[in-house]
């Protein structure tokens, strides 16, 4: 397997799978031209083109109701949207549009797109460029999301949302893109839809966690490990259609978890992960459930304020020894 | 155009007024359910436009669809059905008065987001230029929704990038309750299009011929590949934006001068002044009340979905999403 880095994973998996269907296009601002803000879209446009590959106005309403319209119509778009922050602007047409046109027509249309965008903080961008928001639009029937936490899990994982015939959310981390790790070069290397992985077995702690927080989560496991704590990390991969089925079966052999998520707390992913553990696996509870995640406040500026806002190592180490 | 033509122009209208009156009825007593805005009034805008497409035309609107549903040639029985929720309706039931839709006569739905549509509109015409198909998208919307965002957003995209779009705005004088120069910098609607470099051109909309005249000119220069063309058709709703509207905010008088212009009172007049006899045109109403009694009795006695349909149509059929009870 070859070592690649996060972006060059996702611009691999795009121009193969366009390479393989020609319904695939991809739009966005500044995908074509300069290959992209994070260079996840290098060399698209000079091999597929302008007529696949083109740069839009600064419109995500558009971008993604294009995309809708164009789905609806036969072709397989892949739309970026440059940071899940600004799918704000276009939340109308995923959450009305992109998620409700096969269902609320009887089926009579399909919306085969795949949202490309950006999340999380960590960049100094201030409060409304920083948000890890991904888990609002995994609340919706008709959406999948999905986010990858190595460069390997980003290329399987892009691939099988460009074959879903569904609208699928994937959701990039914005510090993650130079990250390195093996990604394999078969071409038919996809991963399973809904699907999550387990990234570390142990045998005392459950961690459950997904995109960035995998790698905080296996930082903290390998300092525990000193200690003699085993932790069990399972990355989720998928928000919608969850699979914890193996959090579970690791609940019932740890007896204890820790949900790690970037974003808020409050009505965020643990809460619906803890919900779902404690009625599952109620019998096999040996200690209250424990988040990690960001501290309720709009994300400031200033790089040392923004680092004690984020969960890092040290929170995930503390959330661990909570529950033992 | 040909006798028969002329005359399906008249029997579109008229099913499209008749279908209204019976549905303002079932309404009432509560047949129909949800939100149901008329086009009683309009009959010669989209009759009239749509006539002027090729079958590979696409054709989508807002939620004020059911007029553009008859000019797209919906079948009354699945219209009916679907707006009483049956499970034989066009989208199963599933969508209701205001998104009605049917892709095998392109008619593409029925959208009750206002202006949302629009956006889907340069989709739609994007595929159909990067198949290069010469096929257009005739996009329908009220003269309301040229004040959101996804008007102007979807209007600079399909100029920047060229695309086969006619963008209709039906300019009714009225965004729901309040009257257009209230809420709009200018009230000739075309205007705005001119800001992204738009041909546009303007008519009246209560005269079926000249809607037709006016779309076959801008379809033609949408499928020459000159770009994306705005129509202003100039039109006027009878009853209000939605039932129970009692329309407080306009006057009688005004009705009544759009009423003395009533576009199928005028073409019916036209049709007779070129020889066409009242007997032809009585024999339409009468086929034409005798389709409507059919799909209502149909659409009464079809099933209600069945319960477990609620889980069907969210995910692609196998997929791993799918949702189960």
């Amino acid at each position: 397997m070859a070592i690649t880095t996060m972006a060059k994973a996702i611009a691999q998996a795009m121009a193969e799978e366009m390479e393989r269907d020609s319904r695939i296009v991809v739009w966005g601002e500044e995908v074509a031209a300069a290959g992209g803000t994070y260079g996840a879209t290098q060399g698209l446009q000079e091999k597929f083109g302008p007529t696949r590959v083109l740069d839009t106005p600064i419109s995500e309403g558009v971008i993604v109701g294009a995309a809708v319209g164009a789905a609806m119509n036969g072709l397989r778009p892949i739309a970026e949207i440059m940071g899940i922050n600004f799918a704000f602007l276009a939340m109308d047409q995923i959450i009305n549009h992109a998620a409700k046109v096969r269902s609320m027509f009887g089926g009579q249309f399909e919306c085969p797109i795949v949202i490309r965008t950006t999340s999380g903080g960590g960049r100094q961008l201030g409060a409304t460029h920083s948000q890890t928001v991904e888990h609002l639009f995994a609340h919706f029937p008709g959406l999948l999301v999905v986010a990858p936490s190595t460069p390997g899990d980003a290329k399987g994982l892009l691939k099988a949302a460009i074959r879903s015939d569904d609208p699928v959310m994937f959701v990039e981390h914005a510090t993650m893109y130079s990250d390195k790790g093996e990604a394999p070069e078969d071409v038919n290397y996809v991963l399973p839809i809904g699907k999550s992985d387990v990234k570390r077995s142990g045998k005392d702690v459950t961690i459950v966690t997904y995109s960035k927080m995998v790698s905080i989560s296996l930082r903290a496991a390998q300092q525990l490990s000193a200690e003699g704590i085993e932790c069990e990390i399972i990355d989720l991969r998928w928000l919608r259609p969850l699979d914890l089925e193996p959090v579970y079966e690791s609940f019932k052999k740890t007896n204890r978890a820790v949900i790690v998520e970037e974003g808020y707390a409050t009505y965020g992913l643990s809460a619906e992960i803890a919900t779902r553990i404690y009625a599952e696996c109620f019998d096999y509870l040996d200690a209250p459930i424990e988040r990690v995640s960001q501290k309720e406040v709009p994300l400031p500026y200033s790089g040392p304020l923004e680092k004690y806002a984020l969960p890092k190592v040290e929170d995930v180490i503390a959330g661990v020894k909570r529950v033992l | 155009m040909d006798k028969a033509e002329l005359l399906n122009l008249y029997e579109q209208m008229v099913t499209i007024r008749l279908m209204e009156e019976k549905c303002e009825e079932l309404y009432q007593k509560g047949k129909i359910g949800g939100f149901m805005h008329l086009y009683i009034g309009q009959e010669a805008a989209g009759v009239g436009a749509v006539s002027a497409r090729q079958p590979h035309d696409n054709v989508i609107t807002a939620y004020r669809d059911h007029g553009l549903a008859i000019a797209c040639g919906l079948e009354p029985r699945l219209i009916m059905a679907e707006m009483f929720g049956k499970a034989t309706g066009c989208c199963k039931g599933k969508g209701g008065s205001m998104h009605l839709a049917d892709i095998t006569k392109k008619f593409w739905g029925g959208h009750a987001i206002v202006g949302a549509h629009i956006a889907l509109a340069t989709g739609l015409a994007f595929a159909d230029k990067y198949r290069q198909s010469d096929a257009v998208t005739l996009c329908f919307f009220g003269d309301g929704a040229t004040n959101i965002s996804y008007f102007h957003e979807a209007l600079n995209l399909a100029a920047a990038w060229d695309l086969p779009c006619v963008f209709i705005c039906e300019n009714n004088k009225y965004g729901m309750w309040t009257p257009i120069e209230k809420v709009s910098g200018v009230t000739e609607m075309r205007q705005k299009a001119t800001a992204y470099g738009m041909p546009s051109d303007v008519c009246d909309g209560m005269e079926v011929l000249a809607v037709r005249a006016v779309t076959e000119k801008a379809i033609t220069h949408v499928r020459s590949g000159q770009g994306p063309y705005f129509l202003e058709i100039l039109t006027y709703r009878y009853r209000g934006h939605s039932m129970g509207d009692q329309r407080p905010y306009r006057t009688q008088a005004e009705i009544h001068k759009w009423q003395a212009e009533d576009p199928i009172g005028q073409f019916e007049n036209y049709l007779l002044k070129q020889g066409f006899l009242a007997a032809e045109m009585d024999a339409i109403d009468d086929r034409v009340k005798h389709l409507l009694d059919d799909a209502i009795k149909f659409a009464d006695e079809s099933p209600f979905p069945a319960q477990t349909e609620i889980w069907t149509d969210i995910y692609a059929p196998g997929s791993p999403a799918a949702i189960h009870n």
